[in-house]
């Protein structure tokens, strides 16, 4: 199949220092990938690259064979590269109902409507249950953000990336800071995902990312130095050195 | 089950939030005339504050809703002013919805002058940059004196009767209920815009424009737009001004005047028409009592009231009371 998404040779460093360090990688529609790496390996910074927070010295990023490299952050988002954050950025006084209303408007390029009342708006508001009611958050679709739990909060960053109807998705620690009680109902929503939707998942969560994916890549030290299948990365040599430095080595010798 | 009772709570929501526009409307048009009433023979003030309610419910669009910092907000007001009386006096547009379409005109491109230079900067360094705006405009009114009358003021505007029937009388009767009728209109047409999807996106931007842009959406482009908005309202109030006084001054392009407007917006509380509205009346009655009373000591019970306001209702009076409305609403259910 064809890559969706695509990273080719990106490079950025910081003073001397290569953060990103020649990283490629490829993704098809319906792709389940987690990008993981000890603390420090570049991830944050390769997740801004690719949304277009941070140019690349060099390197380039497609998105169905298009270069998107030169497009800014907005202009990524409307060719489909949609992102949530690590930290649940929502608007604390809107709803969800208004949250996910926005994203949906926002993607049919009627945002900037002046007049009209997006509530009394029967087609946006059918999508906007219907998105809202897949996450389990019907009950809560209009309260203010601030009045849910943290774990709802998550599920409403997934419900807003999804209302822009992305090809790739980008979900950086998506259940970071859930207790584990919650964490779950996040699964789900995961699994539920579109199946056609390419989604690139950075975690900590080992399990989750188990669970999750078909296919991790491992970044250390900005280069990437594992890309396979789950049941094989714990075994591999290198990624045991990067995340547990010498202890693998002694134990490995022992 | 569930989606019947989302239906009805929206319904519900939409009807109550239509009822505060109603009553909104009736309280600015009850207002108006109670003002009427208690002071025939002091029009010139009511219409004046209806032009100043303009300028702040504008500058409430972008700083209350958007929450841009600027100390500049009378450039638009006083570009709508002296546009529409440079119209009247160096063209003979003298009909007075010409002359407010002349105003909103003047506000609107100096809307987007101010939006485009106001909007490269975030925080401290955009209130300066809005200062030094509101300066430059004042300068440029000043040297373009053959256009502007400069430091002597923009005289012998003489508006026509409106609609050719009503005549701007001596009483400014005719000025008032113009004012009244103006303010009227676009607090219902902003109440419509504030609550619309782009009012939606505008609210979104205030709290987090990263947010904004991961949605695909674009703060800047939203923002110059919310600046013409602005804009057209601070025109029409420049042009209310020009056609109420029949002069336009410097004053209206003044740093005070932005200072002021900002001040009364912080004493009605921001983000909310009526705040905007609240602040305008409360500041310039105390003004006009105090000073009347007092007048070599005026500044500093103005000083106090605002210092009382901002320690003891840092809301502002309309958002303390509109505040402690709900906590007893939600207390009593």
């Amino acid at each position: 199949m064809s890559a969706i998404f695509e990273v080719r040779n990106l490079k950025r460093s910081f003073g001397g220092l290569a953060v990103t360090n020649d990283v490629s990688l490829a993704m098809a529609p319906g792709d389940r990938v987690a990008l993981i790496g000890p603390n420090g390996a570049g991830k944050t910074t390769f997740v801004n690259l690719v949304t277009g927070n941070l140019t690349p010295d060099s390197g380039e990023v497609r998105i169905d064979g298009e270069d998107i490299t030169r497009l800014d952050a907005i202009g990524r988002v409307r060719r489909g590269l949609v992102r949530s954050f690590q930290v649940t950025r929502l608007f604390q006084d809107m709803t969800p109902a208004e949250h996910v209303a926005l994203a949906v408007l926002q993607r049919d390029g009627r945002a900037g409507r002046l007049f009209g009342n997006y509530l009394a708006m029967p087609q946006v508001m059918a999508e906007v249950g219907d998105l809202i009611g897949k996450l389990g958050l019907r009950d809560l679709m209009h309260r203010r953000v601030r009045e849910i739990a943290y774990g709802q909060q998550r599920l409403l960053e997934i419900a807003v990336a999804l209302a822009l109807k992305p090809r790739v998705l980008l979900l950086d620690e998506p259940a970071a800071g859930v207790p584990q009680s919650d964490t779950g109902r996040i699964e789900q929503a995961l699994a539920d995902l579109p199946p056609d939707l390419a989604v690139l998942m950075i975690e900590h969560d080992m399990d989750l990312v188990f669970r999750f994916a078909k296919r991790v890549i491992v970044l250390a030290a900005g280069t990437i130095i594992f890309d396979g299948s789950p049941s094989d990365v714990t075994k591999d040599p290198r990624v045991r050195e990067a995340y547990l430095g010498s202890y693998a080595n002694a134990s490995h010798v022992a | 089950m569930a989606t019947m009772n989302d239906a009805l709570a929206n319904a519900h929501g939409n009807r109550r939030k239509f009822g505060r526009d109603l009553a909104g409307l009736f309280v600015i048009l009850g207002l108006a005339v109670v003002g009427y009433l208690l002071f025939p023979n002091n029009l010139a003030l009511l219409t004046r504050m209806t032009a100043i309610a303009l300028l702040v419910l504008s500058l409430d669009l972008v700083t209350g809703y958007c929450g841009v910092a600027t100390l500049g907000h009378a450039a638009l007001f006083g570009t709508g002013a002296y546009a529409s009386g440079i119209a009247a006096v160096h063209f003979g547009i003298t009909d007075p919805l010409l002359m407010l379409v002349c105003g909103i005109f003047g506000g609107v491109v100096a809307g987007l002058l101010c939006g485009v230079v106001i909007l490269r900067a975030h925080g401290l360094p955009q209130l300066v940059l809005s200062i030094a705006l509101i300066h430059l405009f004042h300068e440029f009114a000043n040297k373009a004196s053959s256009w502007t009358g400069g430091s002597d003021g923009l005289a012998g505007i003489a508006p026509d009767p409106l609609l050719g029937l009503f005549a701007f009388d001596l009483w400014g009767r005719t000025a008032y209920v113009f004012g009244v009728i103006l303010l009227a209109v676009v607090f219902a047409l902003l109440r419509l815009v504030v609550r619309s999807p782009f009012g939606m996106l505008c609210r979104g931007i205030k709290e987090d424009p990263i947010r904004i842009r991961a949605m695909g959406a674009s703060p800047k482009a939203t923002l110059v737009k919310m600046y013409m908005i602005s804009g057209a309202v601070a025109g029409a109030g420049g042009a209310l001004n020009a056609i109420s006084t029949q002069v336009v001054g410097l004053d209206s392009l003044s740093f005070t005047l932005s200072a002021e407007s900002l001040v009364m917006l912080v004493l009605g509380g921001t983000g909310s028409l009526f705040g905007a509205l609240t602040g305008t009346i409360v500041f310039m009655f105390f003004e006009d009592i105090v000073s009347a009373a007092n007048p070599f000591h005026w500044l500093t019970m103005v000083g106090g009231l605002l210092i009382a306001v901002v320690l003891f209702a840092p809301k502002g009076l309309y958002g303390t009371i509109a505040g402690a409305v709900t906590r007893w609403r939600e207390a009593r259910r």
